[in-house]
């Protein structure tokens, strides 16, 4: 099985947004939540960068460590999911979470949150693949159909990149190789305690 | 005097003009010294492949050697979204998944362990005198029903919460993820609503015993004595000796607290950041295990140690020898003030017979 990882080449990204836009409507994603942000760093002066980030799908993720009904579980793909029907909505995920990824719908009385949301890497939730009851928990499943992340997949600088772990590394060293230089591959040294030598 | 202004205008403007010629001056022979030593440098290096463009660019490894938080500017309303990195969260981890849980552990469990052996050891507190048959007040109602309030509210926060930390350790094996997951979810309810009687407790409780908790000359000498719950001795004591003065200050301090913590994590993000809802849980978290190991030492004294203690709370009315034996100065202040105001009060009553 492969690891699957999300790598977002800096020194591509243009802030267009789409990868933002195309996750909403394949996953018909509620108002209010974004799966997948871009943040843009030191916006307007010299040396700025734009990074695409989401869910990075941690290696012994913190979010499922802190979960008090472990509601989350990692796929063979190392995809980390949730189960929405057992979630409490807590909150615990995001003050562990090193990427901001976790997001709760404002449901009744207070600050009160309900079921949380994030990025599944397209690979749906716990229900039997593409069924309804999946959808409308979790969005599509495209991984089970044998695709990779919408996200990644439509990003039209190839900036962000989805898949098998060492091939994505692999292709980034071969760019930086290339065009002689690199800002990082952001969040794996915090997601997968490691970094592509560059 | 507009003849004035116009002479001190135009010093003032040569002035300003001379310095900025000298800055001009400056600025130039900067740049021809900068020329030279590009002119004086290898060809190749203007050449426009070898431009790096991210030489001035943010770097992944600094940024997170420079700040705890990687933050820039994002296009979406929720401002937290901006926040790229924040890598504190797997400090937090480690607070939540070991050090809690050992603090909870050592704390509840050494609390239990301690009654369990004192109890073995010492027993109940008994009445020495035994019981005189009559009675004093001591809680009247509205004191009543602000304890039984927040300590009903109490018992089923202090449940909620421990099954956030222990119960998919203790609970989830025995009952299932489904039974548990349910159950957790109610458990949450409850926790959110009722915090707010028992803040209202805290709060009445502060104002209503006050006057009878701050520390006096008494307390130390009742300290001392190891409160004769060590030994036969019973030192004197106001109508709250110095433990039942500890107790009030852990319940007010911890009270305060637990709810100031837990509505900021009620109310999430709405003051504070990721940063501040972090510390915001540890404080809620650690003071409320130490919280509850306190309360039940004082559930054990209320109860099974300490004979005639628990009617305190239940009726209202102690026994006039648990009274003496236990807060001698109390019981010497109600007789007195009996005494002074007995006689109006009991002929009163009754005027027309």
């Amino acid at each position: 099985m492969a690891r699957m990882k999300f790598l977002c080449d800096a020194d591509r990204c243009i802030e267009c947004n789409a990868c933002v836009t195309a996750c909403k409507n394949e996953h018909e994603v509620p108002w209010g939540i974004n799966r997948r942000r871009v943040v843009t760093i030191n916006d307007g002066r010299p040396g700025e960068r734009s990074i695409s980030m989401a869910c990075m799908h941690c290696t012994d993720a913190p979010c499922q460590a802190v979960c008090p009904v472990n509601c989350f579980y990692t796929t063979a793909d190392a995809v980390v999911l949730h189960s929405k029907d057992l979630c409490i909505g807590c909150g615990y995920c995001f003050y562990a979470c090193p990427f901001g990824a976790p997001q709760y719908p404002k449901v009744g009385n207070f600050g009160s949150r309900g079921k949380m949301d994030k990025c599944t890497y397209c690979a749906g939730g716990p229900e039997a693949d593409n069924s309804k009851a999946e959808y409308d928990k979790y969005g599509s499943n495209r991984l089970a159909e044998g695709k990779l992340p919408l996200c990644a997949e439509m990003c039209s600088t190839k900036s962000l990149l989805a898949g098998d772990g060492d091939i994505i590394a692999q292709i980034y060293k071969e760019r930086v190789v290339k065009r002689g230089y690199s800002s990082g591959a952001w969040g794996w040294q915090t997601a997968y305690r490691e970094t592509i030598a560059s | 005097m507009t003849a004035l202004l116009a002479t001190r205008l135009k010093t003032s403007l040569k002035t300003s003009l001379k310095t900025s010629l000298k800055a001009c001056r400056l600025l130039l022979a900067t740049l021809a010294l900068v020329g030279l030593a590009a002119l004086a440098q290898p060809a190749s290096a203007q050449q426009p492949n070898s431009v790096n463009p991210t030489a001035s660019s943010v770097k992944e490894d600094q940024l997170l050697e420079q700040m705890r938080i990687i933050r820039g500017r994002g296009t979406i309303p929720d401002a937290k979204s901006y926040n790229l990195e924040q890598p504190a969260g797997r400090d937090w981890r480690q607070f939540h998944e070991v050090t809690l849980p050992w603090i909870g552990a050592i704390a509840i469990l050494g609390m239990l362990a301690a009654l369990v052996l004192f109890y073995l050891i010492r027993g109940m507190v008994k009445i020495v005198a035994g019981r005189s048959g009559r009675t004093i007040l001591r809680f009247n109602t509205l004191e009543r029903f602000v304890h039984w309030m927040t300590a009903s509210c109490f018992i089923v926060l202090a449940l909620s919460g421990l099954n956030i930390t222990f119960g998919k350790r203790l609970l989830l094996p025995l009952i299932g993820a489904d039974t548990f997951a349910t159950w957790s979810q109610w458990a949450k309810y409850a926790h959110n609503f009722l915090s707010f009687p028992f803040t209202l407790g805290v709060v009445v409780i502060l104002l209503m015993w006050i006057a009878w908790n701050l520390p006096s000359k008494v307390d130390l000498e009742w300290l001392k004595e190891g409160g004769g719950i060590i030994g036969d001795k019973h030192p004197p004591a106001e109508r709250f000796n110095a433990g039942q003065k500890m107790i009030y200050w852990i319940v007010v301090v911890g009270g305060g607290l637990v709810a100031a913590t837990g509505y900021l994590m009620m109310f999430p993000f709405y003051l504070t950041d990721i940063a501040g809802m972090q510390l915001a849980q540890i404080v809620h978290g650690v003071v409320a295990l130490l919280f509850v190991a306190a309360m039940l030492g004082h559930i054990y004294i209320g109860t099974i140690g300490m004979e005639g203690a628990f009617e305190a709370m239940g009726t209202g009315e102690v026994d006039l020898n648990w009274a003496k034996q236990h807060h001698s100065l109390w019981v010497e202040e109600e007789s007195a003030k009996s005494r002074g105001e007995a006689p109006p009060s009991r002929a009163a009553p009754h005027p027309a017979e």
